[in-house]
């Protein structure tokens, strides 16, 4: 879509998006540009020189196992976190959508939620299930259940995964409820006469009539899985125990800031740059299938 | 967002169509169903505050309370011990001190990245300039390429300009993105070309036609914008961790981690409880008083 209606001149233009430009420049393309170059190289002990080994740092990547573990850890992660904040917040908002008067205050009260960072709702996480204060840790012990997060794999696994979709039910809850008001009621109404129940009305007409919604959130929460969560992990299991919950986002920072590992670490940024544009290309795709929907 | 589906006659309004409904229909829940549906949702409700309520039952008590669990879930009477404790000297810097750098930090994300899109898209809306398709598509790819993933380089570039423990470090690597500037370029195409047109024919600059026409149509906008990208700021993790060492320096949201004693001591847990209950009332404020502008952003900047 272009203006029919422009303005003249070319030096006004480029002085507005020059600021723009120059930002993006300099903390982006830049970076992005030596994230790349630098995947080629090792660099020495002492970080004087530079030895050009081509694709090796990435031969190397996807020959280490613990670079793969790390990919099938995220794959895992992401799809959790995915189904944790979504299952709740369509269950939630069927139910808030049920309502004719009062949704307006639970969507208020499921909100709150997602103003709380993802690293601020890892410490609360940690302090319900830390092993020597946690309540909820306490109260499992008393059942019976030996809770320990620090050693066990799957249990830290558990908890990032819960702390992480925590707050994104909020988000899908407000996404979800939308799209429920918008199912035009006619046609529930239409199922109803014919006798259809409501949890029948739901699996056949709504949840298809709202289907561009839950595909965009879950490509969404899966960008999100993939790259916010690093707050989260970062506070409540720094990756651990032995690299159970470290996800991609996490190798990277692992490797290059406190490994000091650059090559590996660039060559990473790099494989994770192919993966944001891959889910940018899915989610744009899908974006224009929406608007034609 | 909400999808217009090709069902029934035009797009159903999500606000307007109960308003206008018949008095209950047949699918409306009354009676035990209707307290059945309250019942979940107020669950749901506290299922989800449970966390948060639990920290702020955490900032009112003493240590020892919680040293030994299990911990009271009522609050105690140390509220304003603990907060002025946090507030004034924290564990490593005071928790004021933090909050002032991220309100800097927040503020100064939103506005920056409010007027270069703004004047971006200006720009790329209302002008023919050469290059103009290559800037468009230089902006295009800066969308959605998170900080997270360019850290160690980006890192390298900051340090070099000697922007470790700055503002500006915290603040110029996050704004450039182009989620904004597509936003206003969205809405830019929607003005009708008669303004345009009009002030063309009066003689007006295209400056003049930007400030009194373009920029307080796009006031709801920038608003909703707003409200989504103080979040976004307030909430960064690891790019203040990377580059602030000094604590000094530190935002809120990641100064909370350092709060946690390295090695075996018990941490400072009421204390740590009241910074998280700070670190999210911001935040929480902006997002709830502004819950309409809020929703509104989301939608478009997903969009």
């Amino acid at each position: 879509m272009e203006k029919r209606v422009t303005f003249k001149g070319w030096m006004l233009p480029l002085l507005l998006v020059a600021p723009q430009v120059v930002i993006s420049a300099v903390f982006f393309f830049y970076p992005a540009g030596q994230a790349i170059w630098q995947s080629l190289f090792i660099p020495d002990p002492f970080g004087l020189s530079m030895e050009y080994v081509g694709l090796g740092n990435f031969e190397y990547l996807f020959g280490n196992r613990y670079y793969l573990a790390s990919f099938v850890t995220t794959a895992l992660f992401s799809t959790l976190v995915t189904l944790t904040s979504m299952i709740p917040a369509l269950f939630l908002a069927v139910m808030a959508d049920r309502l004719i008067k009062g949704a307006g205050t639970y969507r208020t009260l499921l909100i709150w939620p997602y103003a709380v960072a993802p690293a601020v709702a890892g410490v609360l996480w940690l302090f319900m299930f830390n092993t020597r204060v946690g309540v909820v840790a306490w109260y499992l012990g008393r059942l019976g259940y030996d809770w320990n997060h620090v050693l066990n794999e799957t249990e830290a696994m558990g908890l990032v995964v819960v702390a992480s979709s925590w707050g994104r039910i909020s988000y899908n809850f407000l996404f979800f409820f939308a799209a429920l008001q918008a199912v035009p009621k006619s046609v529930i109404e239409a199922a109803a006469i014919d006798g259809a129940h409501f949890w029948r009305r739901f699996f056949t007409i709504v949840l298809p009539l709202i289907s561009p919604t839950t595909f965009f959130l879950l490509v969404v929460n899966v960008v999100y899985a993939f790259f916010e969560t690093f707050g989260v992990i970062h506070t409540i299991t720094s990756g651990g125990p032995q690299q159970a919950t470290t996800i991609l986002v996490y190798k990277v920072y692992a490797d290059g800031f406190v490994g000091q590992d650059l090559g590996s670490s660039a060559a990473q940024s790099v494989v994770l740059l192919v993966v944001v544009g891959l889910l940018t290309v899915l989610q744009f795709r899908f974006v224009e299938r929406r608007v034609h929907y | 967002m909400t999808a217009t589906h090709d069902i029934g006659p035009g797009p159903a309004q999500p606000s307007g169509r109960r308003a206008a409904e018949p008095p209950p229909g047949m699918v409306e829940r009354r009676g035990a169903s209707l307290w059945l549906t309250h019942a979940l949702l107020i669950l749901g409700v506290l299922v989800v505050f449970f966390p948060i309520w639990l920290a702020f039952v955490a900032s009112t008590v003493t240590q020892p309370e919680i040293a030994r669990p299990p911990m009271p879930l009522w609050p105690g009477d140390r509220f304003f011990e603990n907060y002025r404790e946090a507030l004034l000297s924290g564990v490593n810097v005071p928790v004021a001190t933090m909050l002032l750098n991220s309100l800097v930090m927040a503020i100064g994300i939103a506005v920056g990245k409010i007027v270069i899109s703004l004047l971006s898209a200006f720009a790329i809306v209302y002008f023919r300039f050469p290059g103009r398709t290559f800037f468009f598509w230089t902006i295009f790819l800066t969308l959605m390429l998170p900080v997270e993933v360019r850290i160690v380089p980006t890192y390298e570039v900051v340090a070099g300009f000697g922007m470790l423990n700055s503002y500006s470090g915290l603040i110029f690597p996050l704004i450039a993105s182009a989620t904004a500037t597509f936003l206003f370029r969205q809405f830019f195409l929607t003005i009708p070309d008669e303004l345009a047109e009009a002030a063309r024919v009066d003689g007006a600059k295209p400056m003049r036609f930007f400030w009194d026409i373009v920029l307080p149509m796009s006031r709801t906008n920038i608003a909703a914008l707003f409200v989504i990208l103080f979040i976004y700021g307030w909430n960064q993790y690891l790019w203040p961790l990377l580059i602030t060492t000094d604590p000094s320096m530190n935002t809120i949201v990641m100064g909370i981690k350092q709060m946690f004693p390295s090695g075996d001591d018990i941490a400072e847990w009421p204390v740590i409880m009241a910074t998280s209950i700070l670190a999210m009332i911001p935040p929480v404020i902006v997002v709830v008083s502004m819950q309409k502008l809020f929703i509104r952003g989301l939608v478009d900047s997903e969009k």
